[in-house]
C-alpha cells in the first residue's frame, strides 16, 4: 500500500516538479517583460492576458491540491468589472490591484525554486533506492570501470562497496516508502502558504463581497419597486379609473338611454376582470400565492406544471428555508426554467431540489441545444446578482449539443415542517 | 340546495350569500376560518361546499386542506375551491380520488353571477368546475408536437377546451352555437384521437380527459 502511494507520489512530483520549474519560470520571466515594456506600452497589452494565465496556473495547482490532497486553497480574486470590455492599463491596473493576483505573482519565484525543489524529492528519493539496490545486485561492474563511482557520499569501487550502497538504497526505499506521500503533500502546504490569502486579507475579501451584493440587492429591490410602480399606475389604477368613468356615464344615461347604459355597464365588468388579471399577474411577481401557501417544494412542483415542456421534477426538502431565501430560490427556478423554454429547444427538463449539510441545492438539467452563457444574456447574470445577497451561487454547464445543466447552491438552515392546525 | 360557505374577506363573504340566496340557494353557514369550516361541514352535511383556499389562521391553503379532508371522510362530497391564482398543483390534488363533485375557479368568475352559480349547481350533481386557466395550461403542455391533442382540428381543440373545464354537451353547443349532434361528433372524434373510452356518463367523461390531460 504504502509503496504505491510512495510510487504514485512519485510519478505526480516529477510531473508537477517539471512543469511547476517550465510553467513557473517563463510566466515569472514574461510577466517582468511585459512589466519592463509598460512605458512603451506593448506592455499594457500583454499583461491582462498573461496575469489571466497566471490565473490558471495557479487555479490548476488549486484543483490539484484539493484532488490529490484535499488541501483548500481558497481563490478569492475580485469579480469581473462590471464593464468586461475594459482592456490596455484600466484592466491591467485592475487586476494588479486585486490581493489574489498580486499574491499569485509573489507564489511564481517560490514555485519555480522551493516548489520544485519539494516536488522532485519523492522521485529523487525513489530513484536513488532503486540505483543502490542495483549497484548492490552487480551493477557496480559496470559503472565502476577504472574511475571511482559515487553513491550519494560512498565511492563505490568492489562488491563490498556495492553490498553497503545496496544497504543504503534500502534505508532510501524504506524512507522513500515513508516520506514520498507527506513531502508531495508539503508541495501542497508551501503552496498554500503562499497562495491562501491571510486572515486579514480573507475579511477585507468578504468585506468587499459584502459591500458589493448589499449594493446589489438594495439596487434589485429599488428597481423591483419602481417596476411594481410602474405597472399598478398603467395597469390596475389607469383600468379602475376607466371603471369610475363607465360607472358615472352609466348613472347618467340609467333613465335616457338603457340600452347604452347596459352596454358600458359590460364594459365596466369586462374592465375590473381585467383589472384583476392584471394584479394577479403583478402579486405572482411580487410574491407568488402558491408560495405564501405552500412553500418552496410544492412551488416547485406547481412551477413545474406550468413549464410548457415536461418537467420531471424531485423535490426533497424536510422543512422550509426562511422566507427571503424561499422566494430568492423560486424567482431563480422560474428564470431558469423560463431560458430553458425560451431558448434550448429542450423536450425534457429535469428539476432537483434538495437540502444537504447545511445548503440548499436547486439543478436543473435539460437535453436541449446547450450553449448557454451566464455571460451573454442577462437573466442568469441577473439570478446571480440577486443570489449574493444570500451567499448563494450558480454554476452553468452547457456544451454546445447540450445537455446544459445550472445548479444553485445556497446556505441555509430549514425551519421544522410545519403542522396545519385545521 | 344547502350551500357551506367559507371565506374569510367580510366584503366577499357577504357578496357571495347575497349572490347565491338571490340565486335561490340556501346558505347553511358562512364562515370566516378554518376550524369553523372543518365543523360546519362535519355537522350541517352540506349539499356543497363554496371554499376560499386561503383562510385564517394560517393564511396558508387551509381552506383546500380543509376541503381535501372532509372529503376523504366522505367522499364525493361536492366542493367548489376558489382562488385568487390556479395552479394546476391544486387542481391535481382536487382531482386525484376520481370521484368528481370538484370545482376550482378564480373569483373572477364570481363576476359572472349565472355562470357561476351554474358551476355551483354543476358541482353539487356531483360534475365538475375547472377554471378555463387550468385548462388552457394543461392543453398547453399536452399539446408539444409529438403528443395527440396536437393532431386536434381548432374547433376540436374548442370543444375539448369546454368539455374539460366540466360542461355538457347542451352547454358546449350552447356555447359554440352549434348543434348537440355536432358536438357530440366532435367528441366522439377527440376521444378517439386520444385514444380514450367513449362514456355516455357526462362527468366520467371530463375525469377521463382531465387525467388524460394532466399525465401528458
Amino acid at each position: 500500500m504504502s509503496a504505491k502511494k510512495a510510487m504514485v507520489a512519485a510519478a505526480r512530483g516529477l510531473g508537477l516538479g517539471v512543469f511547476s520549474l517550465v510553467g513557473s519560470t517563463f510566466l515569472l520571466v514574461f510577466v517582468v517583460l511585459a512589466a519592463a515594456l509598460v512605458p512603451l506600452g506593448v506592455g499594457v497589452v500583454l499583461l491582462p492576458p498573461l496575469l489571466t494565465a497566471v490565473r490558471s496556473h495557479a487555479d490548476l495547482r488549486r484543483r490539484l491540491a484539493q484532488r490529490w490532497y484535499g488541501v483548500r486553497i481558497p481563490a478569492a480574486y475580485r469579480p469581473r468589472p462590471a464593464q468586461p470590455s475594459a482592456t490596455g492599463l484600466p484592466r491591467a491596473l485592475h487586476l494588479l490591484q486585486d490581493p489574489a493576483v498580486r499574491r499569485d505573482l509573489r507564489w511564481l519565484p517560490v514555485d519555480m525554486t522551493a516548489g520544485y525543489f519539494v516536488a522532485m524529492l519523492p522521485a529523487v528519493l525513489l530513484a536513488k533506492a532503486v540505483e543502490g539496490l542495483a549497484l548492490a545486485a552487480g551493477l557496480w561492474k559496470a559503472v565502476a570501470d577504472g574511475a571511482d563511482y559515487w553513491y550519494w557520499f560512498l565511492p563505490v569501487s568492489g562488491q563490498g562497496d556495492a553490498l553497503v550502497a545496496g544497504v543504503l538504497g534500502l534505508i532510501v526505499l524504506h524512507l522513500a516508502f515513508r516520506l514520498n506521500d507527506p513531502l508531495l503533500k508539503a508541495h501542497f502546504t508551501l503552496t498554500r502558504a503562499v497562495l491562501a490569502p491571510s486572515g486579514r486579507a480573507v475579511l477585507e475579501h468578504r468585506v468587499e463581497e459584502l459591500a458589493r451584493t448589499r449594493h446589489d440587492a438594495v439596487d434589485t429591490s429599488a428597481a423591483e419597486l419602481r417596476r411594481i410602480e410602474r405597472d399598478l399606475h398603467d395597469g390596475a389604477q389607469a383600468r379602475l379609473v376607466a371603471m369610475g368613468m363607465s360607472l358615472g356615464t352609466v348613472e347618467a344615461l340609467l333613465d335616457r338611454d338603457p340600452e347604452q347604459a347596459r352596454q358600458l355597464l359590460a364594459q365596466a365588468r369586462a374592465e375590473s376582470a381585467e383589472a384583476l388579471a392584471e394584479l394577479r399577474d403583478l402579486v405572482r411577481g411580487i410574491h407568488p400565492p402558491v408560495l405564501a401557501e405552500r412553500g418552496l417544494g410544492d412551488a416547485a412542483r406547481a412551477l413545474a406544471l406550468r413549464t410548457p415542456v415536461p418537467v420531471e421534477a424531485d423535490v426533497d426538502l424536510p422543512g422550509r428555508p426562511e422566507p427571503a431565501v424561499e422566494s430568492a430560490v423560486y424567482f431563480a427556478l422560474s428564470e431558469m426554467l423560463t431560458n430553458v423554454v425560451k431558448h434550448a429547444e429542450a423536450r425534457r427538463i429535469w428539476l432537483e431540489l434538495g437540502h444537504r449539510d447545511g445548503m440548499l441545492r436547486l439543478t436543473v438539467t435539460d437535453d436541449g441545444r446547450g450553449g448557454a452563457d451566464p455571460a451573454a444574456g442577462t437573466g442568469l447574470a441577473g439570478v446571480e446578482r440577486r443570489l449574493g445577497a444570500f451567499d448563494g451561487v450558480l454554476a452553468v454547464s452547457s456544451p454546445t449539443g447540450g445537455p446544459t445543466v445550472v445548479t444553485l447552491e445556497i446556505p441555509c438552515a430549514l425551519s421544522s415542517p410545519k403542522t396545519s392546525s385545521c | 340546495m344547502r350551500v357551506v360557505l367559507a371565506e374569510d374577506l367580510f366584503l366577499l363573504r357577504d357578496g357571495l350569500v347575497r349572490l347565491l340566496e338571490a340565486h335561490g340557494f340556501e346558505i347553511a353557514a358562512a364562515v370566516d376560518n378554518g376550524p369553523s369550516l372543518e365543523q360546519a361541514l362535519r355537522e350541517l352535511e352540506p349539499d356543497v361546499a363554496v371554499v376560499d383556499v386561503r383562510l385564517p389562521p394560517s393564511f396558508t391553503d387551509e381552506g383546500l386542506q380543509c376541503a381535501l379532508r372532509a372529503r376523504r371522510r366522505r367522499p364525493g362530497l361536492p366542493v367548489l375551491v376558489l382562488s385568487q391564482h390556479v395552479e394546476q398543483l391544486y387542481a391535481r390534488e382536487l382531482l386525484a380520488d376520481g370521484t368528481g363533485g370538484v370545482g376550482y375557479l378564480l373569483k373572477d368568475r364570481v363576476l359572472d353571477a349565472g355562470q357561476f352559480t351554474e358551476a355551483v349547481r354543476r358541482v353539487a350533481a356531483g360534475g365538475t368546475a375547472m377554471d378555463p386557466q387550468v385548462i388552457s395550461q394543461l392543453l398547453q403542455r399536452g399539446s408539444a408536437a409529438d403528443r395527440p391533442v396536437s393532431r386536434l382540428t381548432p374547433r376540436e381543440r374548442e370543444v375539448l377546451e369546454l368539455m374539460a373545464q366540466g360542461r355538457s354537451n347542451t352547454a358546449i353547443a350552447g356555447r359554440l352555437t352549434v348543434t348537440e349532434r355536432a358536438v357530440a361528433k366532435h367528441t366522439a372524434n377527440i376521444f378517439a384521437k386520444l385514444g380514450l373510452e367513449v362514456s355516455d356518463d357526462d362527468n366520467r367523461r371530463v375525469l377521463a380527459v382531465l387525467a388524460y390531460l394532466d399525465a401528458a
